[in-house]
């Protein structure tokens, strides 16, 4: 009997632990990268091995490995350590001075450059390092092939009418008329970018829309559900889903996300890529970025699916 | 007799009673610390927040620019119609198991059960998580023909899953609680071994299984990882299996990550966290007190 009973406190136990340590794993997660935030702070010395911290953008996370991987061919001494998770966990890092680098696919709020300043004593340095066509994604099956921002936001707004496919003067294949809307978590910069030129500053999501937590999982769910319509990079575009072409008006152009028609300003929902740095970056720190916006640099941003800076 | 223990060894019998009396306080240090650390990133918006909204709005914009509102209505029923869907799965498979176990299976059998059982408890979440995103979406939508498969069910069957290991070793233990006497007295008297079961097992063990089942929910209202890739994490109050939800839980992993320390949408997932551990706690303290009405007996 007594062996059961410790049976029954282990498992009792360990039903409180699991929410428990859920929480605890939320409340570590940023104080765990608070202990490596020494890379900004140390002086690299010879033969050492320095380490630049680079948190945030989940739309640029694919981007920002293939550069730091890069990057240790041209300075092996440095290792660049690569972390998405959202522009929001990259912000919250730099006011948190928890990283060296933060990338974000929105520009920082006047709010949070405030904060920054509090916490540091000057002001975020900000390096724009590329563009990103942000695309609207369908099913394959779907015989939708256009759309405008006054539809999308119809689609997504809160007080929207358009719920059906048919409102959009298409029927799919299989009769299922709902329109799957997927979303990104409420602190994305893609999910910030989206409201603030697609659904309305001052608006809000219609509730209800699947919120994935990363821009390979809105492809991801779209490429699986023949009803569901998402936004996302498009350097995570797949075989398995349909890029929709984007007119800012109904009727009017509508325009395929691409390098020259992002470059042009032809497609109305792209937007700038930006790395922060609190306040004027050490020297290892400024040289990667200095890289990043060399043509070697930039090549990476064309290679991984970006738009990379227009060529001066 | 033995020789007198030499004064080393006497401190060293003190020192080891410490240590494993340490060991026992601490995870009770450890639950009131965590309880006291979420309580106080929480409290300060208890103030600042109406309740009443707070728990009966369905209304989630805690970043919204226009105005903010944090109504976690909508995944408190979405935690909720969740949980009571998986044990609706869970509960008849896992006291059954518990049954078949304890009772009905040959010694070999029994062994490789409840090894398949333990190993079924030792799959990490994210895993079940991946396979509800994958496998059942697409199952689901195929079966149900319904427009997506990230929903109700799809989360109430990986959880099931989950909880039943949990129902199957309290339950059988509980089973196996029942003197043998009470078998050897149906027996006698001519039941079959459905009538043993039914009249005598069950209602003996009554309370055992209940706290098993409670322990279970317990482990469903808290999974977190699975819920959030196979849910669909969708703020809506469903009307079917079919709907998308979200749940308390997913919703703290989701956001806690990207808010800055202190601000409002801090708190308030705090305070998620305060109510989710009020509800584990009382699921957690009716089956202890369940489990102790047993002992008495």
């Amino acid at each position: 009997m007594t062996k059961n009973t410790h049976l029954k406190w282990v498992l009792r136990l360990s039903a409180l632990a699991t929410l428990a340590a859920g929480l605890l794993l939320a409340g570590c997660s940023k104080s765990d990268s608070s202990g490596s935030t020494g890379g900004g702070g140390d002086k690299p010395s010879a033969g050492e091995k320095t380490s630049i911290q680079n948190i945030g953008s989940d739309t640029m996370v694919n981007l920002a490995q293939a550069w730091a991987e890069a990057y240790t061919k041209v300075a092996p001494s440095v290792s660049v350590e690569v972390s998405g998770g959202g522009s929001g966990i990259g912000i919250a890092a730099l006011i948190n001075g928890t990283c060296d680098i933060a990338n974000s696919s929105r520009q920082l709020e006047p709010e949070e450059v405030e904060k920054c300043k509090a916490k540091h004593g000057h002001e975020p340095k900000e390096f724009m390092v590329g563009y990103d066509a942000l695309s609207v994604y369908v099913h394959p099956t779907n015989p939708l092939n256009e759309i405008s921002i006054e539809e999308l936001s119809e689609i997504y707004r809160e007080g929207g009418k358009i719920d059906k496919w048919s409102q959009l003067g298409v029927t799919l294949p299989g009769g299922n008329d709902d329109i799957i809307r997927v979303s990104r978590q409420n602190n994305s910069g893609t999910y910030h970018y989206f409201r603030e030129t697609v659904v309305g500053k001052k608006s809000d999501f219609k509730l209800g829309s699947r919120d994935m937590n990363g821009s390979k999982d809105v492809v991801e769910l779209v490429s699986r559900t023949p009803g569901a319509i998402g936004y996302s990079g498009l350097g995570y575009a797949t075989k398995q889903v349909k890029i929709l072409k984007v007119a800012r008006k109904k009727g009017g152009p509508y325009v395929q996300p691409s390098i020259p028609t992002t470059l042009d300003k032809s497609y109305p929902i792209a937007r700038p890529m930006f790395m922060y740095t609190p306040g004027q970056p050490p020297p290892h720190v400024q040289k990667y970025i200095d890289w990043i916006l060399t043509e070697a640099g930039q090549k990476i941003v064309e290679e991984s699916g970006y738009v990379p800076l227009p060529k001066k | 007799m033995r020789a007198q223990r030499r004064p080393i060894e006497v401190i060293a019998e003190k020192g080891i009673e410490f240590l494993i009396r340490l060991c026992g306080i601490s995870a009770i240090l450890f639950v009131f610390a965590i309880f006291f650390f979420v309580f106080r990133e929480g409290a300060p918006m208890l103030g600042k927040i109406d309740l009443g909204k707070f728990l009966f709005t369905q209304t989630w914009y805690p970043t919204s620019l226009n105005q903010a509102r944090y109504g976690v209505g909508a995944l408190i029923v979405g935690t909720l119609s969740v949980t009571t869907l998986a044990m609706f799965i869970a509960v008849p498979f896992g006291v059954g198991a518990a049954i078949f176990v304890s009772e009905f299976c040959g010694r070999k059998t029994k062994e490789a059960l409840k090894i398949t059982i333990e190993l079924l408890a030792a799959i990490p979440s994210v895993v079940w998580g991946f396979i509800g995103l994958t496998v059942m979406n697409v199952v689901i939508q195929k079966v149900f023909n319904v427009p997506v498969g990230l929903n109700v069910l799809n989360a109430a069957i990986l959880l099931a899953l989950m909880s039943v290991p949990i129902i199957v070793s309290i339950g059988e233990d509980s089973l196996k609680a029942v003197p043998d006497s009470y078998r050897e007295a149906g027996l006698a008297l001519g039941c079959t071994r459905w009538q043993l079961v039914w009249r005598v097992l069950l209602p003996a063990a009554k309370n055992g299984l209940l706290a098993a089942v409670l322990l279970g929910v317990g482990r469903a209202v808290g999974e977190t990882m699975a819920v959030l890739m196979a849910t669909g994490h969708s703020v809506n109050i469903p009307h079917s299996v079919f709907d998308s939800v979200r749940t308390l839980t997913a919703t703290i992993a989701a956001e806690l990550g990207e808010t800055s320390e202190g601000s409002d949408h801090y708190r308030v997932l705090f305070l998620i966290g305060i109510l989710l551990f009020s509800i584990t706690f009382a699921v957690n303290l009716t089956a202890d007190l369940i489990v102790k009405g047993i002992r008495k007996k």
